[in-house]
């Protein structure tokens, strides 16, 4: 017995009348966990009704305890009929199995029934009372840590990133298990919830098991989801990154000094080709030229991994490498190929080098190669064969696997495509994947199994044994989130003298590095030398899944870009449907390639981050709707305009039709860069102006050739020395392409769209934050052609964003973080979009001289951090190395940002050999002149926090009302207030449904109040643990189904996010006290009432 | 092609202030796009009317959603499924209860019952409000009125508890609820001069004069109804006017007082006996309650027309109600005088309220 769980029935308000008679009623409660059940007394004729009950105690394993969750139902008694349930509340009780989250989940949480919604609420006490045990065979694993944030969560400090954890466990779907009898809806969405509140709980304890194997304490990036496949079953499926964490007491921490790990990686030979890719798996560059590549993807065996089974193999896999590069410069050969080596051992080890994070710890992430990505089309099989039993009812259409255990079965799915996704990624010569996800779109039997991630290079710093310690910085970005190169700085220095050699040169551009090798790129793509340090070669665009890592170096601000395409396809059955769907696919994935490329190239910028690509199945069509946040990164080169060139240039009107548009483009372009802020600086002054001939020389060569190839003469020089991006119009699609492109409207002022977590050029958030969710559904007409399709989910799409701008038209100026959008086609006809973002305002007046200021203030951050490390710590050489940039930056403040890269590469490493000695004076050097900057940039910041602690005052009166306010984000973060404490993840999934769907305000009204309804159960539940706020929240799931008809309509929703406590920053300075008043605040704020 | 689903959710509930009063007001969804239409916010935003329209539904469904809550202000503040700041909850509240004064002219001091609801469409064909409105208003009403009827204590102080109404607007309900209780006249075409503002002062009057609750608050009784005690005593009073000789000493002891500092001395000093029967009469015939519904008629018959007839002027009024109720306490003969200041106080300052165009 090694765990005693504690339940007490406090009281329960806002009941609803279940008497008609006296307008009352007579409720008691059944408290159940596993197979025991008690019951309280009847508290008679009231709403409010106090039980005040004694100690239910569960004495169970801590297996159970995982599994199960706590089952509250509300019933009123009745001496003749049977009894009525009101409601039921679920608490998930594995907060409490951590030491470090949450002690006591205390407060009122709203009963909810299926059927009726909230019906008032309950007030509980729960504890748990967990023994050691010291069983080495347990199947438990309590204590393991789950995060859903990406990030290493703020308050913890990386150990160790052990990587990916993945598990899914199958069951039947109690939905249709009422097939030959009268489906009673309550019993079975009830049985439903249930079913899946265990599966996710088993879910849970056996990922944690895996973790506790690899030796970790956590899961970060923990990304779990649902299948409902109808009648063939359920699945819960998750995947994670194991971690070890550390818990950051007061930071900074004293920085202890890693033994240097790495080999140093000067003096060997390059090691080219060593993994050359064999075949040009991946496609992707920005060229017509990939339909070439493309064409690969047609069904053809090469790629189906089960070649041995028969022909019904369905199982084609388009993929698609979206990523572009160049080849590193040659003088970083032999260490990229070190490198290479030297993570690759770490790394080979793992069956699948996989990352969930989007974020890293300073100086994880070395390089990144490009999108990989990976699908799959399967059918679900609906024969229900005896012989399986009922263990499961699907499997592959393969009829060799098909007496495999079910979730075997699904295992190989999966398998087969995260090994297609670690072979692109070899392919691209990274050997890992971040930014990692996968997703599945179910329609009928069919099913497209989807993974994409971003193939990358990664510091074996955190993979190793002996973890080399990095102070995590993590915790403090909300402040110095754009730094240029402040954070990446402080990471390195712990192993500058070897490996972050390079980094230590390039502090915002290193991980535009390409990876792979310059003579054997695997798609076609431009090579420049780096903007930012003229030293290694970059490539013309980057597509990535990640966040924009901190350190980058971005000229102007970011946008939200979306490629949407619908693709009409015949209605068919089984395998004929699931061969049209895979043909349908490459197709698909191209087009949304393209559309992003133009629009990208559009909005002059040259890079994506964030890129999540969504396909969506149903009868009829296809949906694809791709959302990636635009950046123009200061390392890679200015992308070059977009150029129409028609097929028949006879007709002259048509060639004015032609010049016309094109000037329309050229328009956009300009009107873009202005709105964006993309000024990047003039290359050629600069390099004049740069004290270093050499690298200058040697880019102007490369440029030259590069450009040479083209006809530059011919083309429209206004956006850029680069070649433009050519857009042949031979048909009539290629010209709606082209409006389609020009249609896009540009968001109204004060509003700035990304789908980061964080837009680049914007610092100064206030704490005015707004989350929400907006569902949309469309019904289209039938007969629609792709373009009529294609114009209106684009108009869909660009509506609901119009909508949210208006609506959140008071919070202007402000920026919509993390906008995630979700498709799907419930039905025939139909077409469903979620949106689930953050708007965040920020503080005008600093933005508008933002190109100097956030310049100026991060690195002066930057340095006072260092300064204060330099108190605790006397070993200077370590840390000098990175000193010696921001100071330098910071001198040249004002001038172009990318001017300083190239004098610093010349003035720390006017030879590669420099000795190390030299370096340190140079650095000791730097170092002195930081420290002494840091006076006055703290007067500099002071302002800040000031000005952030008179908003919050007027915010604090609020809480003086009886409901704790609980803040909800899909960010990580809130911005001007540190989280103190993790509480423990929320994952809930509630099923609602109404047979009278008019009364209710029609669709509509039903869905506005489910939705409302889930948010307030997220609060409660997160006040109850002690929180005031949700990070990392999502609404993975949103299934709608209506039948107007009979008046009916269901719904279900899943939601995930992290429980966690913040506290302003401007309170912390106030009171060092303050965390503990916050949790007791919060606490009570739960019970209030 | 058309869109079957648009909902809008927000941690914090979102309300525009502008589409609430809009809500409020009884506007249907395409009428309040047209107001807004009109009132520019597009232009402002950007906004297109399809966009408009998705948010003018989106927040008529919040408010409707809210409704039921607005019912029980209290239940607002504690309750989950929407998160609002406290000085948004304190505007939505406010602005719910708030009522048309032309409105509520209408239906002051009928019965609020279910025949007096039935005959709102007329009410919203005088007064130019939407009918949706007046329900609203008139429900609120009912709402406060059965909340209150049974409550104990001051009645200014249980409405503002109750529904968490700011003091000025818990007074007037206050008055609603004290008019419809004792069912005052107020329709009457010679009362259609009098604005609610005037009747609720003169509630006011009457709430903190008349009441059981007004002489001892710790009387376990309610606002609602008039003292009987004191109506009782009123009768009393009639001893002015039958009495011939008190009615002459009281018209001398008056007109003493008055001569010389008025210019409608002559009036005042002919109509005396006139105006104390009638006044006296009032007080008297108070104890039926027939009559305490024609208060205000009777105050206005009895006392204020002859005295306009007369051109008097207000302060001409106040002169001589001065007088003629501290000349009263100088009568010998006559002896109850808590209850005569009692009754004069609140009959002169509702009279002085009273007495104008």
């Amino acid at each position: 017995m090694p765990g005693k769980l504690k339940a007490k029935i406090v009281a329960g308000r806002h009941l609803p009348v279940m008497d008609r008679a006296s307008d009352l009623t007579d409720a008691f409660v059944e408290v159940k966990f596993g197979n025991t059940t008690f019951k309280t007394d009847v508290y008679p004729k009231s709403l409010n009704p106090q039980w005040n009950s004694e100690w239910f105690k569960f004495e169970v394993d801590d297996e159970d305890l995982q599994d199960e969750p706590l089952q509250i139902t509300v019933l009123d008694h009745d001496t003749y009929s049977a009894n009525d349930a009101i409601g039921k509340v679920y608490i998930d009780i594995d907060p409490l199995l951590c030491s470090e989250a949450a002690t006591v989940i205390s407060g009122w949480l709203p009963i909810y029934d299926t059927i009726h919604g909230i019906r008032g609420e309950i007030n509980v006490l729960v504890k748990v009372d967990l023994f050691n045990d010291l069983n080495r065979f347990r199947q438990s694993s309590c204590g393991v840590k789950f995060f859903c944030t990406t990030s290493i969560p703020r308050c913890y400090r990386a150990i160790m990133v052990h990587g990916f954890v993945e598990e899914l466990v199958v069951n039947e779907d109690p939905e249709y298990q009422w097939i030959d009898r009268i489906r009673t809806p309550r019993a079975s969405n009830e049985a439903r919830q249930r079913l899946i509140f265990l599966m996710s709980g088993e879910l849970q304890r056996k990922i944690g098991l895996k973790v506790l194997e690899m030796g970790g304490n956590a899961v970060v990036g923990y990304l779990q989801c649902f299948d409902l496949e109808g009648e063939s079953g359920l699945v819960v499926r998750a995947i994670g990154t194991a971690c070890t964490l550390e818990k950051i007491s007061t930071f900074p921490a004293t920085a202890t000094h890693p033994s240097n790990s790495s080999p140093s990686k000067d003096m060997k030979e390059p090691v080219f080709g060593e993994e050359a890719p064999g075949v040009p798996l991946s496609s992707g560059p920005p060229t017509p030229l990939r339909a070439q590549t493309f064409s690969s993807f047609s069904p053809s065996k090469s790629y189906s991994r089960q070649s041995s089974s028969s022909d019904t193999e369905l199982s084609l896999t388009p993929k698609t490498g979206m990523g572009s590069g160049g080849s590193a410069g040659k003088d970083a050969g032999p260490l990229k190929a070190l490198l290479k080596q030297q993570t690759q051992s770490a790394l080979e080890q793992r069956e699948y080098p996989f990352f969930t994070l989007t974020v890293f710890p300073p100086g994880f992430l070395l390089h990144v190669g490009g999108v990989v990505s990976a699908r799959s089309v399967k059918l679900l099989d609906r024969i229900h064969n005896p012989a399986l039993g009922n263990t499961r009812s699907y499997k592959l259409l393969d009829w060799n696997s098909f007496t495999a255990d079910e979730p075997e079965t699904r295992d190989a799915w999966w398998e087969e495509i995260r090994q297609e996704i670690k072979s692109h990624a070899k392919s691209l010569g990274c050997h890992a994947v971040v930014g990692y996800s996968e997703s599945t779109s179910i329609c009928e039997e069919v099913c497209i199994l989807s993974a994409s991630g971003t193939a990358a290079i990664l510091s074996s710093r955190f993979m190793q044994d002996g973890p080399l310690d990095t102070e995590l910085r993590l915790s403090q970005q909300p402040l110095c989130v754009f730094s240029t190169g402040s954070e990446r700085v402080e990471g390195d220095m712990g192993s500058s003298a070897s490996l972050g050699f390079e980094e230590v040169v390039s502090p915002g551009c290193g991980f535009c590095h390409i990876p792979y090798d310059e003579l054997n790129i695997p798609f076609p793509a431009q090579l420049t030398y780096c903007y930012c340090c003229r030293r290694y070669k970059v490539p013309d665009v980057l597509f990535t899944t990640i966040d924009l890592p901190t350190e980058a170096s971005v000229t102007g601000k970011g946008c939200l870009i979306q490629a949407r395409l619908c693709r009409t396809k015949k209605k068919a059955q089984g395998e004929v449907n699931a061969t049209a769907i895979s043909n349908l696919l490459p197709f698909l994935e191209y087009e949304l390639h393209t559309q992003l490329m133009n629009k990208l190239k559009l909005r002059g910028m040259n890079a994506l981050f964030g890129l999540r690509i969504q396909i969506s199945v149903g009868e009829t069509m296809l949906l694809g709707l791709a959302s990636a946040t635009g950046v123009y990164l200061t390392a890679l080169p200015s992308p070059g305009g977009i150029q129409i060139v028609g097929k028949t240039p006879s007709d002259i009107t048509y060639e004015q039709h032609i010049s016309n548009m094109q000037k329309k483009i050229n328009d956009t372009i300009t009107k873009n860069k202005e709105l964006y802020e993309i000024n990047p600086p003039e290359v050629v002054e600069e390099i004049i102006g740069s004290p270093i001939p050499e690298p200058r020389q040697r880019s102007r060569l490369f440029r030259s050739h590069s450009e040479s190839s083209d006809d530059v003469s011919e083309i429209d020089l206004s956006h850029g020395k680069k070649d433009a991006f050519v857009l042949e119009i031979d048909d009539t699609d290629a010209v709606e392409d082209i409006h389609a492109l020009l249609t896009d409207s540009p968001t109204p002022a004060g509003f700035y769209s990304c789908n980061t977590e964080i837009m680049p050029g914007i610092q100064n958030w206030t704490s005015a934050i707004q989350m929400f969710t907006s569902v949309r559904v469309f019904r289209l007409n039938a007969n629609l052609t792709n373009q009529g399709l294609n114009k209106i989910f684009s108009d869909l799409c660009e509506n609901l964003l119009k909508s949210l701008y208006f609506k959140l038209r008071s919070m202007v100026p402000c920026c919509l973080c993390h906008l995630n959008f979700t498709v799907a086609i419930p039905e025939d006809e139909l077409i469903q979009v979620a949106v689930t973002a953050v708007a965040l305002s920020f503080d005008k007046e600093q933005t508008l001289e933002n190109g100097k200021q956030s310049g100026e203030k991060t690195p002066i951050k930057a340095i006072t951090e260092n300064d204060e490390q330099l108190q605790f710590n006397l070993e200077l050489n370590a840390e000098t190395s990175s000193s010696s940039i921001s100071p330098k930056g910071l001198s040249e403040v004002g001038s172009h940002p990318s001017a300083r890269a190239p004098s610093v590469d010349y003035s720390s490493f006017a030879d590669r050999c420099s000795s190390w000695i030299e370096q340190l004076k140079l650095k000791a050097h730097t170092i002195r002149r930081g420290s002494v900057k840091t006076t006055s940039s703290m007067e500099k910041a002071s302002p800040l926090p000031e000005g952030r602690s008179r908003s919050l005052r007027s915010n604090r009166s609020y809480s003086g009302s009886s409901v704790a306010v609980v803040k909800m984000t899909p960010l990580s973060f809130i911005p001007g207030a540190k989280i103190i404490k993790y509480l423990g993840i929320i994952n809930m999934f509630f099923i609602r449904e109404t047979s009278s769907l008019r009364e209710e305000g029609g669709v509509s009204g039903f869905l506005h109040t489910f939705i409302a309804e889930v948010f307030a159960m997220v609060r409660a539940h997160v006040a109850a643990l002690g929180g005031n706020a949700v990070v990392s929240y999502s609404m993975k799931e949103c299934v709608f189904m209506e039948n107007p008809n009979k008046n009916q309509a269901q719904c279900l929703i899943n939601v995930s996010g992290d429980a966690v406590i913040f506290v302003r920053e401007s309170e912390l300075e106030l009171t060092s006290v303050q965390p503990q008043s916050a949790t007791t605040q919060t606490s009570n704020g739960g019970e209030g009432t | 092609m058309s869109v079957e689903l648009d909902v809008f959710v927000g941690n914090t509930t979102i309300m525009d202030k502008e589409v609430y009063q809009l809500w409020l007001n009884g506007y249907t969804v395409n009428d309040a796009v047209k107001v807004r239409i009109e009132g520019g916010v597009m232009e402002e935003c950007e906004a297109s009317a399809e966009v408009l329209l998705s948010d003018t539904m989106d927040q008529y469904r919040t408010f409707q959603m809210c409704e039921r809550l607005l019912h029980h202000p209290a239940k607002l503040a504690n309750q989950l499924l929407f998160q609002i700041p406290p000085d948004r909850q304190a505007m939505l509240i406010e602005r719910y209860y708030a009522f048309d004064d032309s409105f509520v002219r209408e239906v002051l001091g009928k019965k609020l019952s279910k025949g007096t609801k039935k005959d709102l469409d007329d009410v919203s064909i005088k007064t130019g409000i939407m009918l949706k409105s007046c329900r609203r208003q008139f429900d609120n009403f009912k709402r406060v009125f059965k909340v209150v009827e049974e409550l104990k204590g001051p009645l200014v102080e249980n409405i503002r508890q109750h529904f968490l109404l700011p003091d000025p607007l818990a007074r007037d309900y206050a008055a609603i609820v004290f008019f419809a209780n004792n069912r005052f006249e107020t329709g009457k075409k010679k009362l259609q001069y009098l604005t609610f503002q005037d009747f609720a002062f003169c509630a006011g009057q009457l709430i903190n004069n008349w009441t059981v609750g007004a002489v001892d608050n710790m009387m376990e009784d309610m606002d609602v109804d008039l003292d009987k005690e004191f109506l009782q005593d009123l009768k009393d009073l009639k001893i002015l006017i039958t009495d011939k000789d008190l009615l002459d000493q009281h018209k001398s002891l008056v007109c003493t007082a008055l001569r010389g500092k008025t210019n409608v001395f002559n009036e005042m000093e002919a109509n005396f006996k006139n105006l104390s029967r009638g006044l006296v009469n009032i007080a008297a015939k108070l104890i039926n309650a027939k009559d305490v519904r024609d208060f205000f008629i009777d105050l206005v018959e009895k006392f204020i027309e002859p005295c306009r007839s007369d051109k008097l002027t207000s302060i001409d009024v106040n002169l001589y109600l001065t007088h003629y109720t501290n000349s009263a306490h100088i009568l010998d003969t006559f002896k109850h005088h808590t209850v005569w200041t009692r009754y004069m106080g609140v009959i002169k300052s509702c009279i002085l309220r009273m007495y104008h165009d």
